[in-house]
C-alpha cells in the first residue's frame, strides 16, 4: 500500500511511545481495539491539577495507519484540556495522515483512544472524589 | 549460479511463491519466437508455420517430462488459474449426467475454490476436506467423503501460502481404487519436488510458467489419456489442443515454459539442496535471536523455498512496512483487500491474532546466503522495535494473558 509522506514518518519516527504508570491518580489509560481483529491502542494522558493534558503516551499493535495515528494524537492532546481533548474528530486525524478509505477504521480508533484515555482519568478523579466527600 | 538477472537490487525479493522472475536462459530461448519465427504454429502451408509448430511440440515435450507424462497428454493454457477451471468445471461439465460430486480442501488457491463455488450454484455437490494443524488432509477425510457420485478430487500439490506438500501418492492410489479421478494443482510443485503422474496416478495436474522462472501468460493443464480422462472445453474457437482449448498457442511463451521445465528438471537436485540450506539458515537464525516466534505449517513435509513465520505480538502489515528493503508477503487482514487475515492459517487452526502476524517468506534461484543473512538482520531488528511499541508484548511481559482480557471487537 502506498502511504503519504507524513504517515510514513510518524510510522518510521514515532513520537511518545512508552507507558506511564496506569495506577497513578493523574494518569489516564485507554486501551481499544482486539488482537484478533489485528490492532490494539493504548494510549495514556498525564493531567495537572489545572485539567491540562501535560503528557500522552502509546503503545500499539497494529498497521502502519494505527500506530501513525496513535503516534499523532499524541502530539495533538498534549497542552488541550480533556474537553478540548475529546473534540478530536476522525475525520481529522484521517484527512492529516492521508489514510486510505480502506484504514479509516484506524482513525476510528484513535478517536476511540482518546475518549477511553480521557473517560479513564474522570472515573478515577470521580473515584478519589468520593471517599473525600464521605468525610 | 552467476545467471543472477539482479545485481543486488533492493529491495531483496523473498516472493518467490508470487512469481519468479523470467530466467535469462529462458527469455533468451523465447526471443526468436517473437521477431524472425514468428508464424502461426497451426500454420501448415509453409515454413514460418512449421518451425513454430516444431518449437511448441519441443516445449509440449519438455513439459511433459517434468511430470512424467506423454507429451500428447500436456494441454497448454494461459495459466494456472486457467488451468485449474478447466480441469474442475471441464470434468464437472463432461461427466454430470452420471455423477455430481467433487471434493476439495479448504486451503486450496482461490481459483480451485471459486470454481468448486461456481459449480455448486449449478447444481454440483462440493465437500470442503478440513486440513490438520500442519496443513495435510486426513486419508481417513478423504476416504470417507467419496461415494459413488463423487467424480472428482481436487487437492493441491503445494500450498502457495505455507509450502506444505500434500501426501500425492496416497491420494492418487486412493482415488484410482475409488475410480475417481484426481486433479492437483501443481503451480507451486513443478519443478520444485519429484512429481511423477504415474507413479502418483496423478488424473489432472495444473503448471503454471511464472512461478517455475519462466514467464508470465503460460501454463499447462495435463490430461490422462489411459485411462482417459474427458473434458468440457471452456474456450470454443478451432479446436486447438485436442479441442480442450481453442486457441493459437503463444509460440514464444509455449517455448518460455518448455525450456523452464527443462532448466528445473535438470537443476531441481542441486537447487532443492541449495534452498534447503538457505531455509534451514533463516529459520534457525531468527528463532535464534527472537522469542515467540511460530513456524505455520509442516516444517518437514514442505517445499524448501518457503517460510511462513508469525512474530507475535507484531502485526504483519507494520512489519512489512518496517521491512522495507525486503520483499515479502504477510497473512495479515491489512495487507489484504478483504480486510480479513489469511484463511489458510484461519483453517489450520492459528488463532486469529497470530495470523495478523505471520510474513511468508519465499526464497528462490537467484537467493543468495546474503541476501538470508540480510533479511534476518532486518526483520530481527523490525520485530524488536515493534515489540517495544506494543501494547500486547507489553502484557505479555508483565505476565497478563491476553486472552484474559474483554477486548471490544471492532
Amino acid at each position: 500500500m502506498a502511504y503519504g509522506e507524513k504517515l510514513i514518518d510518524h510510522y518510521e519516527n514515532p513520537r511518545n511511545i512508552g507507558s506511564l504508570d496506569k495506577n497513578a491518580a493523574d494518569v489516564g489509560t485507554g486501551l481499544v481495539g482486539a488482537p484478533a481483529c489485528g490492532d490494539v491502542m493504548k494510549l495514556q494522558i498525564k493531567v495537572s491539577p489545572e485539567g491540562i493534558i501535560e503528557d500522552a503516551k502509546f503503545k500499539t499493535f497494529g498497521c502502519g495507519s494505527a500506530i501513525a495515528s496513535s503516534s499523532l494524537i499524541t502530539e495533538w492532546v498534549k497542552g488541550k484540556t480533556l474537553d478540548e481533548a475529546e473534540t478530536i474528530k476522525n475525520t481529522e486525524i484521517a484527512q492529516h495522515l492521508a489514510l486510505p478509505p480502506v484504514k479509516i477504521h484506524c482513525s476510528v480508533l484513535a478517536e476511540d483512544a482518546i475518549k477511553a484515555a480521557v473517560h479513564d482519568y474522570r472515573e478515577k478523579q470521580a473515584k478519589k472524589a468520593k471517599p473525600e466527600a464521605a468525610e | 549460479m552467476n545467471v543472477s538477472p539482479q545485481n543486488r537490487r533492493m529491495p531483496v525479493y523473498l516472493d518467490y511463491q508470487a512469481t519468479t522472475p523470467t530466467d535469462p536462459r529462458v527469455v533468451e530461448a523465447m526471443l526468436p519466437y517473437f521477431t524472425e519465427k514468428y508464424g502461426n504454429p497451426h500454420s501448415r502451408s509453409h515454413i514460418y508455420g512449421w518451425e513454430a509448430e516444431e518449437a511448441v511440440e519441443k516445449a509440449r515435450e519438455q513439459v511433459a517430462a517434468i511430470i512424467g507424462a506423454d507429451p500428447k497428454e500436456i494441454i497448454f493454457t494461459s495459466g494456472a488459474t486457467e488451468s485449474n477451471n478447466l480441469a474442475i468445471k471441464g470434468v464437472a461439465h463432461f461427466y454430470k449426467e452420471r455423477k455430481n460430486h467433487i471434493i476439495t480442501c479448504v486451503t486450496e488457491h482461490k481459483c480451485v475454490l471459486e470454481s468448486c463455488r461456481h459449480l455448486q450454484q449449478e447444481g454440483f455437490e462440493v465437500t470442503y476436506l478440513p486440513v490438520q494443524k500442519n496443513g495435510l488432509i486426513r486419508l481417513e477425510d478423504l476416504e470417507a467423503a467419496i461415494t459413488d457420485k463423487t467424480v472428482l478430487v481436487s487437492i493441491m500439490a503445494v500450498n502457495n501460502e505455507i509450502g506444505v506438500i500434500q501426501p500425492l501418492r496416497e491420494i492418487g492410489a486412493l482415488c484410482r481404487s475409488k475410480g475417481v479421478f484426481f486433479h492437483t494443482d501443481g503451480a507451486q510443485a513443478v519443478g520444485k519436488i519429484p512429481l511423477d503422474v504415474n507413479a502418483m496416478n496423478i488424473d489432472l495436474m495444473s503448471v503454471s510458467g511464472h512461478k517455475i522462472y519462466g514467464p508470465k501468460g503460460i501454463g499447462a493443464l495435463y490430461v490422462r489419456r489411459k485411462p482417459r480422462v474427458r473434458l468440457q472445453a471452456l474456450i470454443s474457437g478451432g479446436g486447438q489442443e485436442r479441442g480442450m482449448r481453442s486457441g493459437t498457442l503463444p509460440t514464444p511463451l509455449c517455448v518460455g515454459l518448455g525450456v523452464a521445465c527443462e532448466i528445473a528438471k535438470n537443476e531441481m537436485p542441486a537447487e532443492s539442496e541449495r534452498l534447503h540450506y538457505l531455509r534451514d539458515r533463516f529459520y534457525k537464525r531468527i528463532t535464534e535471536q527472537l522469542p515467540e516466534v511460530y513456524l505455520n505449517g509442516d516444517l518437514e513435509r514442505r517445499i524448501p523455498g518457503n517460510l511462513n513465520i508469525s512474530f507475535a505480538y507484531v502485526e504483519g502489515e507494520s512489519l512489512v512496512m518496517g521491512i522495507k528493503n525486503l520483499s515479502v508477503s504477510s497473512g495479515s487482514a491489512c495487507t489484504s483487500a478483504s480486510l480479513e487475515p489469511s484463511y489458510v492459517l484461519r483453517a489450520l487452526g492459528v488463532e486469529e491474532e497470530l495470523a495478523h502476524t505471520s510474513l511468508r517468506i519465499g526464497l528462490g534461484r537467484f537467493t543468495t546466503e546474503e541476501d538470508v543473512d540480510y533479511a534476518v538482520s532486518e526483520i530481527v531488528a523490525q520485530v524488536k522495535r515493534l515489540r517495544e511499541m506494543s501494547p500486547l508484548w507489553e502484557m505479555a511481559q508483565e505476565g497478563i494473558d491476553i486472552k484474559s482480557i474483554e477486548w471490544a471487537a471492532h
